[in-house]
């Protein structure tokens, strides 16, 4: 315990130089109002990319509909911030808790089945909540709804984004954490073994929803703006990519995909000419090819840390398997 | 009184009466087999026991109390744990991490403990941690405490199988054809090792086996199933010698 206790506050003390070192490079203008964007959108991807990576990688469901979820969080805390006059903080918790319910009302009754069908639910849901939402005047409808505060600034990304991290790493090496992954390898054995399959798939279902709705709230009162077209299929694919690329089951790899592709397409912009008019075709062939050459994602399930780093290189390799799919 | 008590238990599929009027007595550390042709129900008796299957009829007394129509899971926290005919590990876990799942069974703490690593949560996770240790020593796993489950060796698997099981604190211990696929000097050291389990662990086996000679060898009471019903029991001397099993197993004489 003394070990983990002395572990515990070096990582503490990194975390605060780094967020000290960067609010100081704010300060001074060395990290311009541009990458200080990116930087804010990194972190509520990273979020999104912890939450949907412990629906997929840990419980081994596919989940397709995950900015649905978001959706709620962000239109919910909207709500209560723009609406209801509460600070900003509940607010976020409260989309969080409206997240999580949905997630538990979808998860209650398809997670009893054995199978890929969270996967058609889950579209389906996310098709309902934007249709719903474009019909909805109180928030706007189709037309979005605007008049959010800025309430997200980098310290509460920065804050949030690491609450997040430790969130899910400490429930991943909980027991309940073992008992995702055990239903998620095998169902029937798991069972056999006295796992209720049924409330391990749930409550990691419910934690990852809560925490992308956690992550709307950040989103709306980021933009300002929020409209249900922003929360479609598509966002809910993006957020997919970030945990396939890294590496299904493997939470540094989430961060690690959430970074690369949210800076990659920014990046591409530095460059000439010719680059910046092809980015986003550059994009995608970087990511096809990284998916041809490393189809288990950067990280595979293998996980980053101080102790595998400090460890020679082939216990390492020893640990880490190759996951071959979703399934 | 038994630890285990099955009384007049069948199952019904649609029109097919895959086991019926089945029965059988376990008491306190006994070794039990139960035999059988291909497709005698020998594994559906041990889903109907395991709460995979709901039986149609009978009753299931265990330790004291019914276990009919309880599910999977809450079969095993009342001490009563089992293998399959083809392994089913957690592949992509640890050796170690296969065997900690299942004691949590027995340890668990709550989801708060487990967010704000409580005094609870450090307690817990290093008897779980002693725990898998001590499994892993006595099953000489413990130098493969880190390899991932699917690239053990076959023996190693079915070993790991054991311990895994063994770790949810069971009072039975079902094990399903754990002979399968092994040759005869390895079925050999399985039948002194699972009557070490019996000795070591002070708890009661029921052993659904082909291999005839593992089964003679070591189990105290003989139960034969063919076609869904029993067709002779007692101990391994009686059964060699029932004409109805010879029958069964290699046929009339003309």
């Amino acid at each position: 315990m003394q070990k983990n206790m002395k572990k515990g506050i070096i990582k503490i003390v990194i975390v605060v130089l780094v967020f000290i070192l960067a609010k100081f490079l704010i300060r001074e203008g060395i990290i311009g109002a541009y990458t200080e964007r990116i930087i804010i959108t990194v972190g509520i991807n990273i979020i999104l990319a912890l939450s949907l990576n412990l629906i997929i990688g840990y419980t081994g469901q596919l989940a397709l509909g995950h900015a649905a979820f978001m959706a709620v969080g962000a239109y919910v805390s909207a709500i209560f911030t723009t609406k209801l006059n509460l600070p900003f903080v509940p607010a976020i918790i409260l989309g969080a808790v409206a997240g999580g319910a949905a997630g538990f009302l979808i998860g209650w009754p398809i997670l009893r089945l054995k199978g890929d069908y969270l996967a058609i639910c889950t579209l389906g849901f996310g098709e309902i909540v934007k249709v719903l939402i474009q019909n909805i005047e109180y928030v706007g409808a189709a037309r979005g709804f605007s008049g959010i505060k800025l309430f997200t600034t980098f310290g509460w990304i920065f804050l949030f984004t690491v609450l997040a991290y430790i969130l899910i790493k400490r429930v991943v090496n909980s027991v309940y954490g073992r008992d995702m992954r055990a239903v998620s390898q095998d169902e029937i054995a798991a069972e056999a073994m006295g796992v209720n399959a049924f409330r391990a798939k749930l409550l990691g279902f419910i934690i990852g929803c809560a925490m992308a709705a956690f992550a709307g709230g950040l989103y709306a009162h980021y933009l300002m703006f929020i409209d249900p077209v922003s929360f479609d299929f598509n966002k809910s694919t993006e957020i997919l990519t970030f945990v396939v690329l890294g590496g299904i089951g493997s939470t540094s790899g989430s961060v690690a995909g959430a970074v690369i592709l949210t800076v990659l397409p920014e990046a591409l912009r530095g460059f000439g000419d010719f680059i910046k008019t092809y980015r986003m075709l550059i994009y995608s062939i970087m990511i096809v090819i990284l998916m041809i050459f490393r189809p288990q994602g950067i990280m595979g399930n293998r996980e980053l840390s101080l102790q595998n780093l400090m460890k020679k290189g082939n216990t390492f390799n020893i640990k880490g398997g190759e996951k071959d799919g979703i399934a | 009184m038994a630890l285990l008590e099955v009384k007049d238990l069948g199952i019904q599929f649609g029109g097919l009466k895959a086991v019926d009027g089945f029965h059988m007595e376990i008491g306190d550390n006994e070794l039990i087999g139960l035999i059988g042709p291909n497709g005698a129900g020998k594994t559906t008796v041990f889903n109907m026991l395991t709460g995979v299957y709901q039986p149609t009829d009978g009753e299931i007394l265990f330790d004291g109390s019914s276990i009919s129509g309880l599910t999977t899971y809450e079969v095993t926290k009342k001490h009563m744990a089992r293998t399959f005919q083809n392994i089913r590990l957690y592949k992509e876990m640890s050796v170690s991490d296969n065997i900690k799942t299942s004691c949590s069974v027995r340890r668990k703490y709550s989801l708060i403990d487990a967010i704000f690593h409580t005094g609870k949560y450090y307690k817990v996770e290093q008897e779980n941690e002693e725990q898998v240790q001590k499994l892993l020593k006595m099953f000489g796993l413990e130098d493969k405490a880190d390899l991932l489950a699917k690239n053990l060796p076959y023996g190693d698997q079915r070993r790991l199988e054991i311990a895994r099981a063994l770790a949810t604190e069971p009072k039975l211990l079902l094990l399903d054809e754990p002979a399968a696929g092994m040759n005869p000097q390895e079925t050999e050291d399985l039948a002194v090792f699972i009557k070490w389990i019996k000795d070591e662990f002070k708890i009661s086996i029921l052993l659904i086996e082909h291999d005839m000679k593992l089964v003679m060898g070591i189990c105290e009471k003989i139960t034969v199933l063919n076609f869904g019903k029993i067709i002779a029991e007692g101990t391994p001397k009686e059964i060699q010698n029932n004409p109805q099993v010879i029958e069964a197993y290699i046929g009339r004489k003309k």
